[in-house]
């Protein structure tokens, strides 16, 4: 399979202050990196997840992609045309085959139009005449399961799920080749949230666009998608096959991710992992590895020395950035002083 | 860790103690019977889950123990007995000042519970308007709270702002000043909804190590079953204004009797650890409470529903020592109408 996006090195950076306050307070680099030297590809009708806290960067990934954001670095080719140099006019024609659902239902829907011109109003974006644009509102409402009166609604009259339903609508208005889902399931009850992951799943099976969804919640990674990367502070610290991260994550804070997550079951065995505090602030990014600060298992080596990403060897897609990675094989040639080889074994 | 010996029913009377409550909103296009025979108990030194889907009336329930509900509600029935005291017979400024004292809360959003133009030092000395002693002592109550939270360096972080500090430990501030005051009950109306996953594991710890220490009772409002599941001793679980089923948290995990419960448990998908490309749902949406509805309020979602689930209302069945649930499928000889 050809990759439909690659993204390579993308660093897109914020300004903190003002030039004249950076020149005043003798701020050398008055930016924080909320993206920093990342990489990754989306094939054809393929599901990709990026999975972090808030403050990771990724829906400043999203964003930059979807030409909301410029990144400083790095390229962006979408179907084999690089596209992050394109300007305005030029980009829009990958944009109508890029679409984005975005992260707060019905604040991203004018409250002022009503379902049918929100639904038509990709057309009109990208020029495209139709004649029949009440037909089409009707055609996509049917697609996400929505009744054709729905068309006459505003958005304060949809609950939290329709309101949803109608973004995956206008999202799907164009015949998309990639979806950019951010967290389509924030702040829906677990009833809801099932549905609308059901939804999606099923339009990708009929109409196989790939999805790049952007979430924290890991239980929509496990069903939905065929390969996760997960984030933090910026950069790519595990990717790999869902399946195999879910299996054995190798980085500790994939670990305490997925342990993060509560079982609805009183009698859970409490094997929790408790991060120590918070995520580190963007403007002083801990030395060496970025997570030593809330790692149960940092050694002195941690705080020092940036690690380099390492593969998996019973599998080249599984990459992380660990100098002791979780149970497993050893690597590379750092790794021979291996934890687990003096006695402080993992489980 | 969990306190067994205390869920069983002991002659006191409990702390908190809501029996048949209903209360209506006037809207302009009727009255909305938002809640509708509400019976809930909080024992003292428990911590008591309402789940549910939004709209069920769990917020709606928090916030009439606290008495902070709109103009246009209007409690038709029932009582809350809170320390054998009914809230809703004593004066307005009685109960008033039980808020803060006996009662505080936690609120669901951290950026919004805090006022942004004061410091943190301001609004946590006034927090104690109760107390006694004096400006300095009651900052040094406030220190010591805010170290408890885990908030680093206390002394220095006084004096910020609400804005000054991140979502997780504006949470910790709320929660630090809701126990500041020592309370009899704390109500936390979905304190860990607007939070990342990891910050949820480090809430709930902290509220259960908390309670412990404080010995307070907790009335916690979430949808989020496994942080209930994680925190509580017991489980009321909510839907379109009832409570379709309560009982120990165990009793309700393991063995749901209510279709609905059933169903909201199968939804989780933390809960399926196969990888699958369609989730369970519950078909259908909740029902409008707009005028009166006769009948088992969830038939029309439910698989099993039948015909007298159309024409009477479900009573209340006990199940087991300490497990009710309102379902008509309960109603066959082996088990006794509470």
């Amino acid at each position: 399979m050809t990759a439909l996006l690659r993204v390579e090195d993308l660093r897109v950076r914020f300004r903190t202050m003002g030039p004249l306050k950076a020149l005043a307070t003798g701020t050398k680099a008055p930016f924080i990196d909320a993206v920093c030297g990342v990489s990754f590809e989306i094939r054809k009708g393929e599901t990709l997840a990026l999975v972090g806290e808030s403050g990771s960067g990724k829906s400043t990934i999203a964003r930059t992609i979807i030409g909301l954001q410029r990144a400083v670095s790095g390229s962006i080719c979408f179907d084999g045309q690089e596209i992050e140099e394109l300007s305005g006019t030029e980009r829009k024609p990958y944009l109508r085959r890029m679409a984005m659902m975005f992260q707060d239902p019905v604040g991203s829907l004018s409250p002022r139009l009503t379902v049918r011109s929100l639904l038509t109003e990709p057309f009109r974006i990208h020029g495209i005449k139709r004649r029949d644009a009440g037909g089409e509102a009707e055609r996509l409402l049917r697609l996400v399961g929505l009744p054709a009166d729905f068309a006459r609604r505003y958005p304060h009259q949809l609950s939290g799920g329709q309101a949803r339903r109608i973004g995956i609508a206008r999202a799907l208005a164009l015949n998309p080749d990639l979806i950019i889902a951010d967290e389509p399931t924030a702040g829906l009850d677990v009833s809801v949230q099932g549905e609308v992951l059901n939804l999606l799943a099923r339009l990708q099976d009929e109409l196989g666009m790939a999805i790049l969804i952007i979430t924290h919640n890991l239980n929509v990674v496990r069903h939905m998608t065929d390969r996760m990367a997960i984030m933090y502070l910026g950069r790519f610290i595990e990717v790999g096959s869902t399946e195999r991260i879910f299996d054995q994550p190798r980085h500790p804070y994939t670990e305490a991710l997925l342990a993060a997550n509560p079982e609805p079951d009183p009698d859970a065995v409490l094997n929790r992992i408790e991060l120590k505090g918070e995520v580190p602030s963007l403007l002083r990014r801990p030395s060496g590895c970025e997570f030593h600060t809330r790692c149960r298992y940092a050694q002195d080596l941690c705080s020092r020395v940036f690690p380099e990403p390492s593969t998996n060897p019973n599998d080249a897609e599984h990459n992380f950035r660990c100098h002791f990675p979780l149970k497993g094989e050893i690597v590379s040639g750092l790794m021979l002083s291996h934890p687990v080889s003096v006695g402080t074994e993992r489980s | 860790m969990r306190r067994d010996d205390l869920i069983q029913h002991t002659s006191a009377p409990p702390l908190l103690e809501i029996r048949d409550l209903s209360l209506d909103f006037g809207t302009p296009r009727g009255r909305v019977r938002a809640l509708r025979n509400v019976s809930l108990d909080v024992p003292a030194a428990q911590v008591v889950g309402i789940v549910g889907e939004s709209g069920s009336g769990k917020s709606t329930l928090a916030y009439t123990v606290m008495g902070l509900l709109s103009e246009n509600a209007d409690v038709t029935s029932g009582s809350i007995l809170f320390e054998g005291k009914d809230l809703l017979k004593i004066p307005a400024r009685a109960r008033r000042s039980l808020l803060g004292d006996r009662l505080s809360m936690v609120f669901q959003d951290p950026m919004t519970a805090l006022n942004p133009v004061r410091t943190i030092e301001n609004q946590m000395i006034d927090i104690q308007h109760h107390g006694q002693g004096s400006r300095s002592e009651k900052r040094a109550r406030a220190v010591d709270m805010l170290h408890r939270v885990g908030i680093p360096d206390p002394k220095n972080r006084l004096g910020a702002y609400p804005h000054q500090f991140s979502g997780g430990m504006r949470q910790r501030v709320c929660i630090a000043m809701a126990l500041l005051v020592k309370p009899a009950l704390l109500v936390a109306d979905e304190p860990t909804t607007a939070l990342d996953a990891t910050l949820e594991v480090q809430i709930i710890h902290l509220l259960k190590d908390l309670q412990t220490e404080i010995g307070c009772s907790i009335l916690f409002v979430s949808h989020h079953l496994g942080a209930v599941a994680e925190l509580c001793d017991r489980v009321a679980v909510m839907y379109a204004g009832e409570v379709v089923e309560q009982g120990a948290v165990r009793d309700i995990f393991h063995n749901p009797a209510h279709p609905y419960t059933r169903a909201l448990l199968e939804c989780d998908p933390g809960r399926i650890k196969k990888s699958t490309r369609t989730l369970p749902t519950i078909p259908g949406e909740v029902p409008s409470l707009l005028g009166s509805t006769k009948g088992c309020i969830f038939r029309t979602r439910c698989p099993q529903a039948f015909n007298r689930c159309v024409q009477e209302d479900p009573v209340e069945y006990r199940i087991g020592v300490d497990q009710v649930a309102r379902c008509h499928l309960l109603g066959d000889e082996r088990l006794v109408p509470a």
